[in-house]
């Protein structure tokens, strides 16, 4: 090969960068193992994580520990779908660009929205995609945003507008659910969008055609973040008024991962399809007459429009949003359904039964779907390590993003969690409560905290 | 419809939807095990949905053979050569998905406790520290999704940076040869883009750099550069470039999508960039999924570090009983989150277990391979009829990939490099970047990687030739190509006009 070339090594090809420029030296890393070795370095750290498997997992606010039907795994495998890179070859990548358009219909189908994307990183950054393309439909710069919309999606949202040199105006709560009529009073004319979500972080479930009202009357966009494992139930954001349905896609075909990888949903109305970010999937012909997909309206998009795109995105989330489609046709319209019920119904259990325990009351009454919020008697970082002794993540403390709420925690639910294991829940946390209680509330949390550590 | 055609051409593609009987399922689900309460009891009926979602209704073996069928109509790195340019089609280890789906791994829930979650925080600051050493700068952030996302976070990293410094500077300065999505990402993070232009041996003209500097120098923010270069070429004049916009007061940011070319050879930060990022899903074998999950890790220097995003994952001692991991959420001058939680953690997986893989060494070994292979195509190409027809656009040596001009083709066989792309597919090779860079002419950008043994690279090479040798006899053969793919040439501008984006039901 070299000869070919007509160097002698390999290192002359290396010459064009100037040598005080390389680095001489070997890289400050371990040497290469074999694949045993790392298999087993591995498998140690994994080890070294308390996962739902070993642990009872009540953990939700945004990533949910659904059941993964075994055909997920089967087909998102396959190399076919693994190992390609994004279809820009359409002719050998129509099995790829027809899961995208079969994704489309669905999550069209679940927001009732006409319009989907081929999917987004994950949910909180297609939040702010969102605020961008409000911005460039309504050449305004200025987001009203619920205090119910998830913490990570409003910080992420406050990360991005000091490039798009916007503006963000909270709206807070008022028993459990956003507060309309501080929200009408905080869109005006020059809002670009109001950005609700429903369920909320705190579980309720928001009024959302009445809240959306007032974007409508000043022309705002209404964004409407949601969990599409409840759309088997819950009314879709298209039929309460939402310009845009948008979420985090975990909880549809992908495992927890620790976050991700998973996929964001985008889906809006007709108005807006060339203004949406990401990849879209369109259907059309060959030279033949045949059918097929393509990816469409990429004149939209950076590889063709450069600085004038509607947004940067290039390689996103495919093989999750892929997962996603393969679950949903696994559930179909029926089992989609049955499912939204169960979670509906466990979590009423699961409410209730908290609800009883001595030291906890509800942190609201609002209506809810598959996550609640409760208020405990005691310190809630405490009674979450009593809990975890006992093998239970009892739920997710909400006193770092909502310091109002301090002794409030939000607890999940899913078709994994069973009444056994609720009503385990229900026994633990009433214990945790009664053994950390008397540390509560005040002074004597510092001296405790010193006589424990003695 | 043509005369023949293959069995797969003559399958009609048809939906899931289309598949769907009323009444069929896969799913069977738990039993509610608590009373079986009517939901407008539970939720006032005006918050429920009158209908379900129509979704399929199609039983296991079905959905099974659906996605099976759709699967072959998908060409894919583990079947053939994919020499996409600036795409880094390398080969991905199955080990990986073995242990990104190990159950401490895959159910770990990501608001768990840090103190019960420590294996992978330690996986996420251990993949940092080697990212750090690759890069040759001291500080790394994992949280960006993608390139595209660790691009927008370097830009809003150098906008706090400055103003910090009391200043708002608006130009981003980008060669005529960047990726798309670096002006993308400049005007999502409120910058102006100015075009650097390239001089002759493929590098950035420094008299048009200085010139642009020299308009005004206070107003600019940054230059974003990838290094090699979307040419395959390493710009010799990186030192000086660096000087010129650290005096101007600008950062100097690093597009890693061509990392694979330099892996323990040579170091951005030592090239004096301020802000890289890296594609885990390129250069540390995640595989590309048809369009994502990728991550997009930033490094950065020690005056970046202040503004990296929250929460940053740290050591601490545990009082002298080894160390701790923990999420800093503490970091008062952060740009704040880019997204949920703590980012693509399975593609952390992955990527440190390539690396663990390959050790030290091995990366260095796996560029080496990747220049050589990409310099012995580039050879072969330069011979027979590919030579005089499809040029090399900088005639020297290059790096991970090169970029050839199918200009002479066009013109003396009338073969636009469309054409010669699509009659490669008729070959079982997936073609090279094509149109791109935008200023050299039916550009074919080829990046075979180290993972291609010389027989593929000889075998796309013969492929090549006997298409050029086909079409001096009838160019009309290439230019109706492809023939025996799932479909043939489809109608891209129908699909734009009038888009139809969801099966109607």
């Amino acid at each position: 090969m070299l000869a070919a070339i007509g160097v002698d090594s390999v290192e002359e090809l290396f010459a064009q960068i100037p040598e005080s420029l390389r680095l001489g030296r070997p890289l400050s890393l371990p040497d290469g193992m074999s694949e045993t070795e790392v298999f087993e370095r591995l498998a140690g750290l994994a080890a070294g994580n308390e996962d739902a498997e070993r642990q009872v997992c009540f953990l939700g606010a945004g990533m949910y520990d659904h059941y993964v039907p075994a055909i997920v795994d089967a087909i998102t495998q396959r190399s076919e779908f693994l190992t390609p890179y994004t279809p820009y070859q359409p002719e050998i990548s129509q099995g790829g660009l027809q899961a995208m358009f079969e994704f489309q219909t669905a999550m069209s189908e679940l927001t009732g929205l006409p319009v989907s994307n081929a999917g987004l990183y994950e949910g909180p950054s297609s939040v702010a995609s969102a605020a961008y393309l409000a911005m460039a439909a309504t050449k305004c710069k200025r987001f009203v945003v619920s205090r119910g919309l998830h913490p990570h999606s409003r910080e992420t949202l406050e990360t991005y507008s000091v490039g798009y040199g916007a503006e963000v105006v909270e709206v807070g709560l008022s028993g459990g659910e956003t507060d309309a009529a501080a929200l009408a009073a905080a869109v005006d004319s020059e809002t670009a969008a109001v950005f609700l979500q429903s369920p909320n972080f705190l579980g309720a479930i928001e009024r959302v055609e009445e809240l959306g009202a007032a974007a409508k009357e000043q022309g705002a966009l209404l964004i409407v973040a949601c969990d599409p494992m409840t759309l088997g139930v819950l009314k879709p954001p298209g039929e309460q008024g939402a310009d845009i349905a948008l979420g985090e896609g975990q909880p549809l075909g992908n495992r927890l991962d620790f976050g991700g990888p998973s996929f964001g949903f985008f889906c809006a109305t007709e108005e807006q399809i060339r203004r949406m970010p990401g990849r879209i999937a369109g259907e059309t012909d060959d030279v033949d007459g045949r059918r097929g997909f393509v990816l469409a309206l990429q004149t939209r998009e950076q590889h063709i429009r450069r600085e004038k795109a509607t947004h940067n995105i290039c390689t996103a989330q495919a093989l999750n949003a892929l997962g996603a489609m393969i679950h949903l046709a696994w559930l179909g319209r029926e089992g989609f359904r049955e499912l939204g019920e169960l979670l509906v119904r466990r979590t009423a259990y699961a409410r209730q039964s908290l609800a009883a325990v001595d030291g906890v009351e509800l942190l609201h009454e609002a209506p809810v779907a598959r996550e609640f919020a409760i208020r405990l008697d005691a310190p809630v970082d405490r009674v979450l390590d009593r809990c975890a002794e006992r093998g239970i993540a009892a739920g997710y403390p909400l006193g770092r993003e909502y310091p109002e709420f301090e002794d409030g925690l939000l607890v999940a639910i899913t078709e994994r969690r069973t009444k056994a294991q609720i009503d385990q829940l229900a026994d633990v946390l009433g214990a945790a409560i009664a053994e950390c209680g008397d540390f509560f509330p005040d002074a004597g949390e510092q001296s405790a905290i010193a006589q424990e550590a003695r | 419809m043509a005369l023949t055609q293959t069995p797969m051409q003559a399958e009609h593609a048809r939906t899931i939807y289309e598949k769907s009987k009323p009444g069929r399922r896969a799913a069977v689900l738990p039993e509610a095990e608590v009373p079986e309460t009517p939901l407008a009891e539970l939720i006032p009926a005006e918050l429920l949905r009158d209908e379900p979602p129509r979704l399929p209704e199609i039983a296991e073996p079905e959905i099974v053979r659906h996605y099976n069928r759709l699967s072959r109509r998908n060409f894919d790195l583990d079947s053939g050569f994919y020499p996409l340019g600036s795409c880094t089609m390398k080969h991905n280890p199955r080990l990986n998905e073995r242990v990104a789906a190990l159950p401490g791994h895959a159910r770990l829930h990501p608001a768990q406790d840090p103190k019960r979650a420590q294996g992978a925080l330690e996986l996420m600051w251990l993949l940092q520290e080697s990212l750090a050493e690759i890069c040759g700068l001291p500080h790394v952030s994992l949280q960006p999704s993608a390139g595209s996302h660790g691009e927008l976070a370097g830009l809003l990293l150098t906008r706090a940076y400055h103003a910090d410094r009391g200043e708002e500077r608006i130009k981003v300065l980008a060669p005529d040869t960047s990726h798309g999505t670096n002006p993308a990402s400049v005007t999502m993070a409120g910058f102006e883009v100015v075009k650097v232009a390239t001089n002759d041996r493929g590098g950035v003209e420094m008299d048009d750099l200085r010139a642009k500097i020299d308009e005004d120098p206070g107003q600019v923010a940054c230059l974003m550069l990838t290094n090699p270069n979307t040419l395959g070429l390493f710009d010799e004049n990186i030192a000086e470039i660096a000087a010129l916009i650290h005096a101007a007061g600008g950062t100097l940011y690093y597009d890693g999508a061509n990392l694979n070319a330099v892996m323990g050879q040579s170091r951005p930060g030592d090239m004096g960039f301020d802000i890289v990022h890296v594609n885990l899903h390129k250069s540390f074998s995640q595989p590309h999924g048809g369009g994502g999950p990728g991550a997009g890790p930033i490094a950065v220097s020690e005056r970046i570090e202040p503004f990296l995003p929250r929460p940053q994952v740290v050591r601490r001692e545990n009082n002298g009983h080894g160390s701790i991991y923990d999420l800093d959420h503490e970091r008062p001058k952060s740009i704040g989150r880019l997204r949920g939680f703590q980012g693509n953690f399975g593609v952390f997986v992955r990527s440190y277990a390539y690396i663990l893989s390959l050790g030290g060494d091995g990366l260095a070994e796996a560029s080496e391979t990747a220049v050589l292979n990409a310099n012995y195509l580039k050879a072969r190409l330069a011979e027979g009829r590919a030579g005089g027809r499809l040029p090399v656009a900088f005639d020297r040596h290059c790096m991970h990939e090169f970029v050839l001009s199918g200009k002479p083709m066009k013109k003396e066989l009338g073969l636009a490099t469309l054409d010669l792309a699509k009659r490669l597919l008729d070959f079982g090779f997936h073609p090279p970047t094509v149109y791109f860079p935008l200023l050299v002419e039916e550009a074919l950008m080829i990046e075979p990687t180290e993972t291609e043994t010389k027989e593929s690279l000889d075998g796309f090479a013969a492929a090549i030739e006997a298409i050029l040798h086909e079409a001096e006899g009838d160019p009309e053969v290439a230019k109706q190509a492809p023939y025996t793919t799932p479909v043939r040439r489809l109608d891209e501008v129908k699909a734009t006009r009038r888009p139809v984006v969801r099966q109607p039901l």
